[in-house]
């Protein structure tokens, strides 16, 4: 069923989802760190915690918006594609 | 985050002191001013259409259409003959549909809600209902209005000749029709205004007592964005003339996101997934912070203090980039976040029929349904979550280009600022 949909969507899209793929990974990798040092340091100074929750979920808006950037000119491409 | 139990006596106090009669007249009238305001900007939300729109080919061409196709195919193609829905399912198509803006809020099967197309054309306005463009056999056909033949394809709507049916070409016809996420939005500020008029009324009315019902409820709400959001980021001294805007951004997301997940008639269509609402959104703050901008802003903007030449020429054509791109970056956050909550949910749905094969086998279709609608739910707790966090974001960092915008020279100040307020 993978090749049926890999064959339908043509190379071009192909390319555009790699990239989107490679973005999520990207993006994966630091929000993973993010919320990896902010759970560390709140298990160091848990009564920071609301400080270090405020700025791990600004940190991650901004990660992800580069995530989404990639997305949707992979989109963008699949459309042009189509 | 943090508690908000301490501050309920400090808001009831100036509350009640703010309830003089005229305060009341002007907070109306300026009301009534927004509401207006905001209905004049909610007019170009459909300026937006995507470019592909009218390369694509409708998937019934008729025989004698494709016979004349040559390089123009597409212009061959007569619009005054009834367009039947494909029967073939197509999940991108599906998807790419459902997340669209509409000109009929669809229900169930061949139930829709038909809605008013209001068209400008270049010979004058054009109003008539969208059920107009649906026969009784429920095809996609073309509506004869007083100025010109209209058909709609891929959900816009263009001028046709009366006798080929061919796309007029040149003919402006600015759409400002009451389409499906046009009217979400006026159901958004009519639940706005109803909420935030009744809540400021009962602290008007029971001035110093514990808040009752929906007030208690949305209390803790505003105050962690005056507290988490506005006093954070603004500062002490300066967040007060921030608030109405941060609380009117914030509610507005996260009312039309928490709409957006309903999947029948109030809700379901994707408003902050459109991004004309999200770009309306992010010039707002971009307009806010430019014109709130004091010298220290704009002497860290343009020619930074300490800085050698060669560097700023480098430097400041960023920084001017930078300016734009934090509000671009804004538009295509929540655009992107709520335009792919949406585009999950549909292609778990999605995944039935593809398995299922358009009812040729049934189990499958059956079985695929249990995991995927176990997935959907799943995925609509996340969307929750998510609903609540863009609006936070968006307003968090609208009030952080806010903050910086107003900030003074002094570092210390600000640093103190953000250790009382948590």
């Amino acid at each position: 069923m993978l090749n049926t949909i890999l064959f339908d969507i043509g190379t071009g899209a192909g390319i555009a989802a790699l990239g989107a793929g490679v973005a999520a990974l990207g993006a994966g990798v630091g929000i993973g760190r993010i919320g990896g040092s902010a759970l560390e340091s709140i298990a160091r100074q848990p009564e920071a915690s609301g400080d270090i929750r405020a700025n791990m979920i600004l940190t991650a808006a901004l990660v992800e918006g580069a995530a989404f950037f990639a997305m949707v000119v992979g989109l963008l491409l699949v459309l042009k594609a189509n | 985050m943090c508690s908000f139990a301490p501050e309920f006596q400090e808001t009831d106090l100036s509350h009640s002191q703010m309830a003089s009669q005229s305060i009341n007249y002007r907070n109306s009238a300026r009301q009534i001013v927004l509401f207006f305001a905001l209905l004049a900007f909610s007019m170009p939300v459909f300026a937006y259409e995507p470019e592909e729109g009218l390369k694509r080919e409708p998937a019934n061409k008729s025989e004698n259409a494709t016979a004349m196709a040559g390089a123009e195919d597409e212009a061959a193609i007569n619009y005054l003959e009834p367009q039947s829905e494909p029967e073939t399912f197509d999940a991108g198509k599906m998807i790419l549909h459902h997340i669209a803006d509409e000109h009929s809020w669809h229900i169930v099967g061949h139930l829709s809600v038909p809605l008013p197309v209001i068209l400008y054309t270049d010979k004058g306005f054009e109003v008539f209902m969208s059920s107009r463009f649906n026969d009784e056999h429920h095809n996609t056909i073309a509506y004869e209005g007083k100025l010109y033949t209209y058909a709609l394809v891929e959900g816009h709507i263009h001028a046709i000749d009366p006798v080929q049916g061919t796309i007029i070409e040149g003919v402006s016809i600015l759409d400002i029709s009451i389409t499906k996420n046009v009217l979400t939005m006026l159901i958004v500020f009519g639940l706005m205004l109803w909420m935030f008029t009744s809540i400021a009324k009962a602290y008007t009315r029971r001035p110093g007592q514990a808040p009752k019902g929906l007030q208690s409820f949305m209390e803790p709400i505003i105050m962690f964005v005056r507290d988490d959001v506005a006093k954070a980021s603004i500062g002490e001294k300066k967040y007060e003339r921030y608030m109405p805007y941060l609380l009117t951004a914030f509610f507005f997301i996260w009312i039309s996101n928490m709409l957006g997940l309903i999947p029948f008639l109030p809700g379901g269509a994707n408003l902050t997934g459109n991004i004309a609402v999200t770009a309306t959104l992010a010039v707002f703050t971009f307009i806010i912070t430019t014109l709130s901008g004091n010298a220290h802003y704009w002497r860290h903007m343009l020619a930074m203090p300490g800085v050698p030449v060669g560097i700023l020429v480098l430097l400041t054509p960023i920084e001017i980039l930078g300016m734009f791109l934090r509000p671009f970056v804004l538009m295509i956050r929540l655009f992107a976040n709520i335009s792919a909550g949406h585009i999950i949910a549909l292609a778990f749905f999605s995944l039935i029929f593809v398995f299922g094969k358009n009812g040729d086998s049934l189990g499958a279709g059956l079985g695929i349904a249990v995991v995927s609608v176990a997935f959907t739910i799943f995925m609509m707790v996340m969307e929750l979550l998510v609903a609540f966090l863009q609006a936070y974001v968006f307003t968090l960092l609208s009030a952080i280009y806010i903050g910086s915008a107003v900030e003074e020279g002094h570092h210390e100040e600000h640093h103190a600022d953000h250790a009382h307020a948590h």
